[in-house]
C-alpha cells in the first residue's frame, strides 16, 4: 500500500513556511537578537514531533542556533511517560483468553517492569496494533464473542478521538484502559523543578489545536512566562524560537500563536465538548517523573461501563518505572541528554531498548540515535 | 503520536470523509469537525480530522511573519493579538 508522506498535502502558506531562504532570514534575526541577551537562555518543548523536527534538521547544531540558546526536550512523548504500572496492567489483561488488547504501534515495544506487549504477543497473547480508536471499535464489532480493550495513551490531541467513540454508543464488548495525559499540568511541574530555570516554552501545536490558546495564555499570565505555540516545519520552530527570544529580551510574557494556519484561539470546541462529556481530571503518574496533580483523564461515572479496570479484576502489581542504569527519568525532564546516558547506543538501541525513551518515533533517545550524526 | 497531517476533503459519506494526502486517499472520521466541506483542508490525526485549516488566517499571518522577518525593525508582539 502506498504510504502517506508525513508532511501530507501542501497547505496554503506552505510555500513560505517551507522555503529554506525564509529559514535563513529567520536565523539571521535569531543571531542578531541572541547577541543582545544578557544571560544564556533555556527553552523547553514538550512534544515528540518538535523533537523530531529539531533532530532531523539538525537545528541544535552550534552552527545553526547560537550557543547561548539551548533547546531542551520536556515530557512530550506519550508512550515514554506512560507508567510501567499501566503497561503491566495491560499485560495482565492479556492473560485473560477472552480479551483482545488493542493499542498504538509505538506502545507495544515499550519495556515495562518485566516484559513488554510485543514480548507477550510473541508468546501468544492476542495484542493488535491499531491506527486509531475507530480500528479498535471495528475489531469489537467483528469479534462479538471477545472482549476488546483499547489501551488509550496520548495527550489532548488524541483523547477526543476516543471521547467521540465513547459518546456514540460503542459495542458493549469494548472497554478502555485510560492512560491519557494533559500537557499544561506537566508544564506547571517543569517550571517548578529546583535547580532548573527555564526561560520559555515552545508549546505543542496539535495539543493547542484541540484546547486552544486559553490554557497557554493563562499559564503565561499566572507565571509571567513566555510561551509560543509552534507548528512542526523547521521554519515554524525557528519562528517560535525567534518569538520567544524577542519576548525574553523585552521582558514580555505572552502566549503567542505561530501555528495560525491550524490553531484557532478557541481551539476545537466540538472536541472539547466531547472531552468534557466523557472524561474527568485526575492526578496521574508520569513515568520516571511521578504524580502530577490533575494531569490525567478518567472516564466519568456515566461511562464507567467502558472502564476496563472496572470490568476486569487486575491484581495489585509491583511495577518499576526505570530499569537499572537507564536515565529516562532525567531525559524526560530535560536534565540529561540521551548521549549522556552510559547505556546510549551501547546496551540500549532501538532494536534492544532498555528504557521507554528508546522506543517510539517520539522518544528522545531513539530520535538522538537515529540522527546521531546531525547533532 | 501527536503527529497530524494535512489533506484535502474529496467526498463526505456520513460520519467519514475521503481525504486526499498527496495522492493517497484515506477514510477519515469527521465527528470532531462536523462543518467540513468538500475541498476544505483538514488536519488528520490517527484517522480523525481534528481541525480545518484556516486558509485565510494562514496566509494573512504568514505574510505578517514574513514582513517581520524581512524588516529591520524588531518584532512587535502586539501585531499578533
Ligand atoms: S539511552 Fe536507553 S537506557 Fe539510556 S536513558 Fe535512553 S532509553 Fe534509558
Amino acid at each position: 500500500m502506498k504510504q502517506i508522506d508525513e508532511h501530507g498535502l501542501e497547505m496554503p502558506g506552505d510555500q513560505i513556511i517551507q522555503n529554506p531562504e525564509f529559514g535563513k532570514k529567520i536565523l539571521k534575526k535569531i543571531h542578531t537578537i541572541s547577541a543582545d541577551l544578557i544571560h544564556p537562555v533555556k527553552l523547553m518543548h514538550v512534544c515528540g514531533t518538535h523533537e523530531h523536527t529539531l533532530a532531523e534538521y539538525g537545528l541544535r547544531s552550534p552552527n545553526i542556533i547560537p550557543k547561548n540558546v539551548e533547546i531542551i526536550s520536556g515530557p512530550g512523548c506519550p508512550v515514554c511517560v506512560c507508567p510501567a504500572e499501566d503497561i503491566d496492567r495491560a499485560i495482565e489483561l492479556t492473560k485473560n483468553q477472552d480479551i483482545i488488547l488493542t493499542t498504538f504501534g509505538d506502545m507495544i515495544r515499550v519495556p515495562s517492569t518485566h516484559s513488554s506487549l510485543s514480548r507477550e504477543k510473541a508468546k501468544g497473547a492476542d495484542i493488535r496494533i491499531v491506527y486509531g480508536p475507530a480500528d479498535a471499535i471495528k475489531i469489537a464489532q467483528d469479534n462479538p464473542n471477545k472482549e476488546i480493550v483499547f489501551f488509550a495513551i496520548g495527550f489532548e490531541t488524541t483523547a477526543p478521538l476516543l471521547a467521540l467513540e465513547l459518546a456514540n454508543n460503542p459495542p458493549s464488548n469494548f472497554t478502555v484502559l485510560s492512560a491519557h495525559k494533559l500537557i499544561p499540568p506537566a508544564m506547571e511541574l517543569m517550571i517548578s523543578l529546583p535547580d532548573f530555570k527555564l526561560d520559555g516554552f515552545i508549546c505543542p501545536g496539535h495539543v493547542a489545536t484541540i484546547i486552544g490558546m486559553k490554557p497557554f495564555i493563562q499559564f503565561s499570565e499566572k507565571h509571567n512566562f513566555p510561551n509560543v505555540i509552534a507548528g512542526f516545519e523547521p521554519n515554524d520552530m525557528l519562528l517560535g524560537i525567534y518569538i520567544l527570544l524577542t519576548q525574553i529580551k523585552n521582558r514580555e510574557t505572552y502566549a503567542i500563536n505561530e501555528y495560525t494556519r491550524v490553531v484557532r484561539p478557541q481551539g476545537n470546541q466540538v472536541a472539547q465538548e466531547f472531552m468534557k462529556e466523557v472524561y474527568g481530571c485526575t492526578d496521574s503518574k508520569w513515568r520516571g517523573i511521578g504524580l502530577i496533580p490533575n494531569s490525567g483523564l478518567e472516564l466519568k461515572e456515566k461511562y464507567q461501563q467502558y472502564d476496563a479496570l472496572k470490568r476486569f479484576e487486575i491484581p495489585l502489581l509491583n511495577s518499576q518505572d526505570i530499569p537499572k542504569g537507564c536515565s529516562c527519568h532525567l531525559v524526560l525532564v530535560g536534565k540529561k541528554k540521551p548521549e549522556q546516558c552510559p547505556l546510549f547506543a551501547k546496551k540500549c538501541t532501538p532494536i534492544n531498548p532498555v528504557g521507554p525513551c528508546m522506543v517510539g518515533n517520539e522518544g528522545s533517545c531513539r530520535i538522538s540515535y537515529m540522527y546521531r550524526s546531525r547533532q | 503520536m501527536c503527529l497530524a497531517i494535512p489533506g484535502k476533503v474529496m467526498e463526505i459519506n456520513g460520519p467519514t470523509a475521503i481525504v486526499d494526502f498527496n495522492g493517497v486517499q484515506r477514510d477519515v472520521v469527521i465527528g470532531l469537525c462536523p462543518n467540513i466541506e468538500i475541498g476544505s483542508y483538514v488536519v488528520v490525526h490517527a484517522g480523525y480530522a481534528i481541525e480545518m485549516v484556516n486558509e485565510e488566517e494562514a496566509l494573512k499571518s504568514i505574510s505578517l511573519w514574513q514582513e517581520m522577518i524581512e524588516s529591520e525593525e524588531n518584532f512587535d508582539q502586539t501585531n499578533f493579538f
